[in-house]
């Protein structure tokens, strides 16, 4: 459909340095009018610092751009913008203590009039199909809602290229179909859009053709509807992958009694404009893997934060084997085989700036007897750190450097392999693969389920569907603070997953 | 353009080159400083730091080094605790004022009995009076969350008004004709804290400081409650993660650096001082401070970064009486040595880059 538009934008041998990494490196590719245009990489394979250059806030070290066929360099975002580039972020920038039209407004270099910008938004929601009240509070407003105010505030701006990074990991599956039904009438009015995603089956989609990028380096264009996600993700990759097995069958884990039950959990968040935790159930037993599902911000931080120990809670409202443990501190779960990996490395899981023996300690310390009369055996917490690093092949020149020095995925194995290291009984794991490249999810994930194997309760909480639908025997999702009843994961469809993930699942008497 | 750049890890030669540079660029400024007042700076800063260690009075000055590094270091060390887990006394003048002022209150109430006993049981009035005036702000942050800066900074000033009641009123001296002042503990052995060995300036002040120093790094570098005290300033939820209940942290971290300097402020009161005076505080509590930062919360770092502040204190007297130096110059100076550090601290972990915006 766009074979025949003029070219739009250009990147004509690309390149850019940051201390020690080569960010972009000879890039080279095109983006036609009228065109969607997949950005596909691994995390840090130069897709962000492509992005920033085209707008504006990083500038090449060689190569140039070109805009129309003339020369671009944007020296600021506002300028890039005035070309007509529009950007939505992953995370977004808004005001929560104020109104959609306010936060619009506050995005533009000359706003015009409260009440004339509202009417704008009203009618542009409209014609793209985008439902947004210009008057409602953002505090109040949903992250696929957010979203919204995100992309409207570009759309008011008539933008050439839209550049959409990440758009959908905070969407349910419904929010998505209506983004890329937004996203296809745009791309039919003429405007090109730059869609950055990992996620391989929608941009089989939805986008007319794609640019891979490995290291930096633009390895392979592809034309996503004639190739499969397989060949996409070894092209990102760069090596074939495995794709995690299980030997087990599936099983029935109703009968026997639970190892992790959590019954009526309800507790306020912690958190400043958290979500509190209402009245949560669930049961795992020994071997399964429970998915728990759920848009960002739903009361994933608060569920951790109460298995873990880190938010108090009522002492019957979660047990472990039997045992009521509510009401202990994480060393106490820790001591009776129970144990949580939060979603954030660096700053909750591990403490960046603090080597890694230091970070094995960290949690290692109870059920590796790693401290005696108070007294630290640091030999000890160094073999336990190497264990962890050859045991889950986490590539460090050694266990003495801080963990910020660890890429993600390096040291997302090392928080895992932590854990599944001290033989836990029960294991919480909050976004397992998060920004983690493909052939360490895949061997996480495995890590996972051999643990699964071996008796361990585990519960997953991602928001990563596909994650969820390849390793969970049940599903469930949170919604607003409270979960659905768990189902088996087989013979679950999208559309179910869907209605369980927006809370119309089940939720009637909750809500009611 | 001069922009900033972030190192992969901390550099270990900018952890140790940090205090060199930051002296000797005050040294530099410091100077001018002096030149601008009318003075010879090179005089000036050969009387700050040399004089005092091989000078004409050097003999007793050298003395006095260990009188005045030995409540910084105590100080310090508690403080660096706090500092370590993100904790902020600021308030260690006030907790030093009370310390000296219970311990002071108890010994005086068994005047003029003589027991061997009576000088252990000051010492640890001295302590829970320290530690006392810290959880006040360590209970109204934990219990209302207050801000435990302005707290502890606030209760200095009310530190000082009981000073200034105890020597004029409850604490006065009665044989001391009117005068302000308690009764001086060099005329009452039993509760005295002299000089250890003549002429040395060491008395049990220093004694204790090296005793703390030693278990402080201990502490940090093999204990549990080391390694959760640097975890809770480096990273509070991993803290949270790891076991830490904050609250505990805090009550600890400032209870400890209160005791220290209740202690300080008792061993100060006895020995160098003599006697309560309504300004026998000379502001060890807030040079400690500077103290800490300057041996980058490491309590070997902080042992000579005590004796250099020491330094600068007797020399900066010398300067003030022999050369007509401002005494609010010297303080500047300090000062300069505190600013100075923060600074250059910054190359710990950013290095400098030079050239444009690309």
């Amino acid at each position: 459909m766009s074979a025949d538009q003029p070219t739009l934008f250009a990147a004509i041998g690309i390149g850019k340095s940051y201390p020690g990494v080569r960010a972009n490196d000879d890039v080279n590719f095109a983006i036609k009018r009228g065109e969607i245009h997949a950005l596909l990489g691994e995390n840090g394979a130069g897709k962000s610092t492509l992005v920033k250059m085209i707008y504006g806030l990083v500038k090449p070290d060689q190569g140039h751009m070109e805009w129309l066929g003339a020369p671009f360099a944007p020296a600021d975002p506002a300028r890039a913008r005035a070309a007509g580039v529009g950007m939505v972020f992953q995370h977004f920038s808004l005001f929560e203590a104020l109104n959609v039209a306010e936060n619009v407004a506050l995005g533009m270099e000359n706003p015009p009039p409260l009440a004339q910008l509202a009417a704008k938004i009203s009618k542009v929601s409209a014609d793209y199909g985008l439902p947004l009240d210009p008057a409602r509070r953002v505090g109040d407003l949903s992250a696929g809602e957010r979203q919204r105010v995100e992309i409207i505030r570009c759309l008011l701006q008539s933008p050439k290229l839209l550049i959409m990074d990440e758009p959908t990991s905070v969407l349910t599956p419904q929010e998505v179909e209506i983004l890329f039904k937004t996203l296809r009438q745009l791309a039919a009015e003429g405007a090109a859009i730059l869609y950055i995603s990992h996620k391989l089956e929608e941009i089989r989609a939805l986008c007319d053709r794609a640019t891979i990028l490995r290291r930096g380096k633009v390895v392979a264009t592809a034309t996503p509807a004639k190739t499969t996600a397989r060949e996409m993700a070894e092209l990102m990759v760069g090596s074939a992958l495995a794709s995690p097995a299980r030997a087990g069958k599936a099983q029935d884990f109703a009968a026997g009694a639970p190892a992790l039950e959590v019954r009526g959990l309800s507790a306020r968040s912690p958190i400043q404009f958290g979500t509190s935790l209402k009245d949560i159930s669930f049961a795992v037993a020994k071997g399964e893997v429970l998915g728990i599902a759920g848009v960002a911000g739903n009361g994933q931080d608060e569920l951790i934060l109460a298995l873990s120990g880190e938010m108090a809670c009522g002492p019957e409202m979660i047990r472990a084997k039997g045992e009521a443990i509510g009401a202990m501190g994480p060393n106490a779960r820790r001591a009776r085989g129970f144990v949580v990996a939060p979603e954030d490395r660096l700053g909750h899981a591990a403490a960046p700036d603090m080597s890694l023996v230091e970070n094995a300690f960290l949690t290692g310390a109870v059920q590796r007897k790693l401290a005696r009369r108070g007294f630290v055996d640091w030999a000890g917490a160094k073999a336990f750190a190497d264990e962890i690093i050859a045991a889950f092949d986490v590539r460090t020149p050694s266990s003495g450097v801080a963990a910020r020095a660890l890429s993600g995925g390096n040291l997302q194995k090392f928080v895992i392999g932590r854990e599944l290291r001290q033989s836990p009984d029960v294991i919480v794991i909050n976004q397992p693969t998060w920004g983690v490249d493909a052939a360490a999810a895949a061997f996480i994930r495995q890590a996972i389920l051999t643990c699964a194997e071996g008796g361990a309760a585990v519960v997953v909480i991602s928001q990563d569907l596909d994650e969820l639908m390849e390793i969970s025997d049940n599903f469930a999702a949170l919604n607003e603070g409270r979960l659905t009843k768990p189902r088996p994961r087989a013979g679950l469809s999208m559309e179910e997953i869907g209605l369980m993930m927006g809370g119309a699942h089940g939720m009637e008497v909750a809500h009611g | 353009m001069i922009r900033l750049e972030r190192r992969a890890s901390a550099s270990q030669f900018w952890i140790w080159a940090t205090p060199v540079v930051a002296v000797a660029l005050t040294m530099v400024f410091g100077g001018l400083m002096f030149l601008a007042l009318g003075k010879n700076p090179v005089d000036v800063i050969r009387t700050i730091f040399w004089d005092p260690l091989f000078g004409e009075f050097a003999w007793y000055l050298r003395g006095q080094l260990l009188v005045k590094a030995g409540p910084l270091i105590l100080i310090a060390i508690g403080l660096s605790l706090g500092f370590r887990a993100g904790i902020w006394n600021i308030g260690a003048e006030g907790q030093y004022i009370i310390g000296a002022i219970v311990g002071a209150a108890v010994g005086l109430a068994f005047y003029p009995t003589e027991n061997r006993w009576i000088f252990p049981v000051m010492v640890i009035a001295g302590a829970f009076g320290g530690w006392a005036w810290a959880m006040i702000p360590a209970l109204l942050k934990t219990r209302l969350n207050t801000n435990e800066i302005l707290v502890s900074l606030m209760l200095v000033y009310v530190a000082q008004v009981i000073l200034a009641m105890a020597s004029t009123g409850f604490l006065r001296n009665p044989e001391g004709s009117g005068f302000p002042g308690s009764r001086n503990f060099s005329s009452y052995p039993a509760a005295g804290n002299p000089e250890l060995i003549a002429g040395s300036g060491l008395h049990w002040g220093g004694v204790m400081a090296i005793v703390v120093a030693i278990a402080a790094y201990v502490l940090l570098q093999r204990h549990i409650l080391g390694f959760q005290i640097k975890l809770a300033g480096q990273a509070p939820r991993a803290a949270r993660f790891h076991g830490v209940v904050p609250q505990r942290l805090i009550v600890l971290c400032m209870g400890i650096s209160g005791t220290l300097a209740g202690l300080a402020g008792l061993l100060e009161v006895t020995g160098p001082a003599g006697q309560i005076t309504i300004d026998f505080n000379v502001g060890y509590g807030f040079t400690a401070i500077i103290v800490a930062f300057l041996g980058r919360l490491n309590p070997l770092g902080i042992v000579l970064a005590g004796l250099i502040m020491a330094l600068t204190y007797i020399g900066g007297e010398m300067a003030a009486t022999n050369l007509g130096l401002p005494s609010a110059a010297v303080q500047a100076f300090q000062g300069m040595l505190l600013f100075f550090l923060l600074g250059v601290d910054v190359l710990t972990n950013y290095r400098i880059k030079l050239g444009g915006g690309a």
